[in-house]
C-alpha cells in the first residue's frame, strides 16, 4: 500500500481551486483567439476581446475571472493499493475547498438546505466524486462551476427508438433556450448511456477533457462534430448577440445502458472554464 | 459609445435603443434574489431612493484588502423578473444583468419608461474596474447577496430592451 497523508490532499485542493479561479486554462485560451479570428460581427469581436481581456487582468492582479466561483466540483481517482492517512478523504477535500475560498477572496456561493437558503459561508461541502481505480496513485480533477450555465443543463430519457436527429435537436434546443444566461461561447459535456443518475455525473465528467481531444468512439466522435457545426450555425453567439461562435467544443462520453433506455444530458459550461487536474 | 449618467431620467431613456452600446456613470445598487425578495415584501421602507435608479445585478466576490470590489459580473436576469415589475412601477429606471427577461417585465419598461442594459457575463475581473466606490447600505447579513451603492465610471453596456418594446435578443433568434 502507498501511504498518502490527507493533509497533502487539502494542500493540493487548495492549491487547485486558488490557480483555476484566475487563470484559463490553455487550451481554452487558444479556443477563444481562434474564435476572435473568425467572428465578423461587431458586437462579437468586442465579446471575445473583453474575455481575453479579462483573462489577463485575472491573472496578472489576481482578481477571480468571475465574481460566480462557482459550486466546487471535485472528482477523485483513488488507485486501489492507495491509503489515505491522517484523516477522512471527504473531509481532507472539504477542508481545502474551505480553506482556498477563504484565503483566495473567492466568493461563498452554497446554501445548506435549497428551500431556506442559508449560506454555508466557506463554500462547503464541495461536489465530490469518488471513484476507485487500479494503480497507487490519486488523480484529483476540480472545476469552479458557476450557476448560470449549470442551471440551463438539461437531462433527458429518450426511448431507443430515437433518431440521431432528435438528440442533435435536444441539444441545440438546450442551447437556444440557455441563451445569454448561460454566458456563450460554451462547452458542452453530454453525456449518452447509463441510468438517470449516471448520465448527468457522465457529462460533467466530460467537461474535464482537452477541448481539442475527441472521443475514442467514432460514433461519439463524428456526434461530437456534428453537434458542433449544428450548435455554431444558429448564431446565436458570444453573450447571445450574434455570430459565428456559440460554442467552443463538444465532449461526449457514452456509457452501456437498459434495453429500454436512451438518456441524454447535456451539462453546459461557460466560457470561464475553470477546470485543472493534478496527480498525487 | 453614448455616455450615460446616472440617475436616469425618462428623456434619457428616450434617447436610448436596443443595440445601442453605451458607457455609464454614476451610482447604482446591487440586488440579487434575496435583497429583491426583501425590498419587493416591504416597498415602504426601501434602502434607496428608487426614482431614476439603476439595479445591477451582481455578487461580487470579497474585496482584497486594498481593493475597492471584487470581481463583478452580472448575473442572469430572469430570476429577478418576479420582482422587477413592481420596482418599475416605484421609479427604477434600468436594470443591468445578462439574458432575457419576461413578457410582463418588458411590458412594465414600456409602461413606466426603462430600459434593460446587458453587461457582458464572465468578465467580472474586467468589469471591476469600473468601479470607483462601493459601500454596503443595505442587508450586510446576506454576504456577497447584501445591498451595495457603487459608483461606477464608462461602465460597458448594450441595451437589450428600450421603452418601445424592442428586443436585441429577439432580433438576435435564429429561428
Amino acid at each position: 500500500m502507498r501511504k498518502i497523508s490527507s493533509k497533502i490532499i487539502t494542500d493540493i485542493v487548495k492549491k487547485l481551486f486558488l490557480d483555476i479561479n484566475y487563470r484559463l486554462p490553455d487550451d481554452v485560451l487558444k479556443k477563444l483567439q481562434i474564435a476572435l479570428k473568425k467572428e465578423t460581427n461587431t458586437k462579437a469581436k468586442n465579446i471575445l476581446k473583453q474575455i481575453l481581456e479579462n483573462a489577463k487582468v485575472a491573472k496578472n492582479e489576481k482578481i477571480p475571472i468571475c465574481q460566480d466561483t462557482g459550486t466546487a466540483i471535485i472528482f477523485i481517482e483513488v488507485g486501489q493499493d492507495v491509503n489515505v492517512t491522517g484523516g477522512n478523504l471527504t473531509h481532507a477535500i472539504n477542508k481545502g475547498v474551505r480553506q482556498a475560498y477563504k484565503e483566495g477572496y473567492l466568493r461563498k456561493s452554497i446554501v445548506s438546505c435549497p428551500l431556506e437558503r442559508k449560506n454555508t459561508q466557506d463554500n462547503t461541502p464541495a461536489s465530490i466524486h469518488i471513484e476507485i481505480v487500479p494503480g497507487n496513485k490519486l488523480k484529483i480533477f476540480v472545476i469552479s462551476k458557476g450557476g448560470g450555465a449549470e442551471n440551463m443543463s438539461q437531462i433527458k430519457m429518450f426511448p431507443p427508438s430515437t433518431l440521431k436527429k432528435e438528440i442533435i435537436d435536444f441539444v441545440v434546443d438546450t442551447i437556444k433556450k440557455a441563451g445569454a444566461n448561460a454566458c456563450p461561447p460554451l462547452i458542452i459535456g453530454i453525456g449518452i448511456g447509463g441510468t438517470f443518475d449516471t448520465v448527468g455525473t457522465l457529462a460533467k465528467k466530460a467537461l474535464l477533457r482537452n477541448l481539442n481531444s475527441h472521443n475514442k468512439n467514432r460514433i461519439y466522435r463524428n456526434l461530437e462534430n456534428e453537434i458542433l457545426n449544428e450548435i455554431n450555425k444558429t448564431g446565436i453567439g458570444p453573450m447571445a448577440l450574434g455570430g459565428k461562435t456559440t460554442a467552443l467544443a463538444v465532449l461526449i462520453d457514452g456509457l452501456p445502458t437498459h434495453i429500454t433506455s436512451l438518456p441524454v444530458a447535456v451539462n453546459i459550461q461557460c466560457h470561464a472554464h475553470r477546470r485543472k487536474t493534478a496527480i498525487i | 459609445m453614448k455616455k450615460i449618467q446616472t440617475p436616469l431620467t425618462e428623456k434619457t431613456i428616450k434617447t436610448l435603443k436596443s443595440g445601442d452600446e453605451i458607457l455609464l456613470s454614476g451610482i447604482i445598487y446591487t440586488a440579487r434574489d434575496s435583497a429583491h425578495k426583501r425590498i419587493v415584501s416591504n416597498l415602504k421602507k426601501i434602502p434607496f431612493n428608487l426614482k431614476g435608479s439603476v439595479i445591477y445585478y451582481t455578487g461580487p466576490t470579497p474585496a482584497k484588502s486594498g481593493h475597492i470590489i471584487g470581481s463583478c459580473g452580472p448575473t442572469s436576469s430572469y430570476r429577478m423578473d418576479k420582482y422587477t415589475p413592481e420596482l418599475l412601477k416605484h421609479g427604477l429606471k434600468a436594470t443591468i444583468g445578462k439574458g432575457k427577461r419576461s413578457k410582463e417585465v418588458i411590458e412594465a419598461m414600456k409602461k413606466y419608461k426603462a430600459v434593460y442594459l446587458a453587461a457582458t457575463g464572465g468578465i467580472g475581473a474586467l468589469l471591476s474596474k469600473c468601479v470607483k466606490k462601493a459601500v454596503i447600505i443595505a442587508f450586510p447579513e446576506l454576504g456577497c447577496e447584501a445591498i451595495y451603492k457603487l459608483e461606477v465610471k464608462n461602465m460597458p453596456l448594450i441595451v437589450i430592451n428600450d421603452n418601445y418594446g424592442n428586443d436585441l435578443y429577439e432580433k438576435n433568434d435564429i429561428k
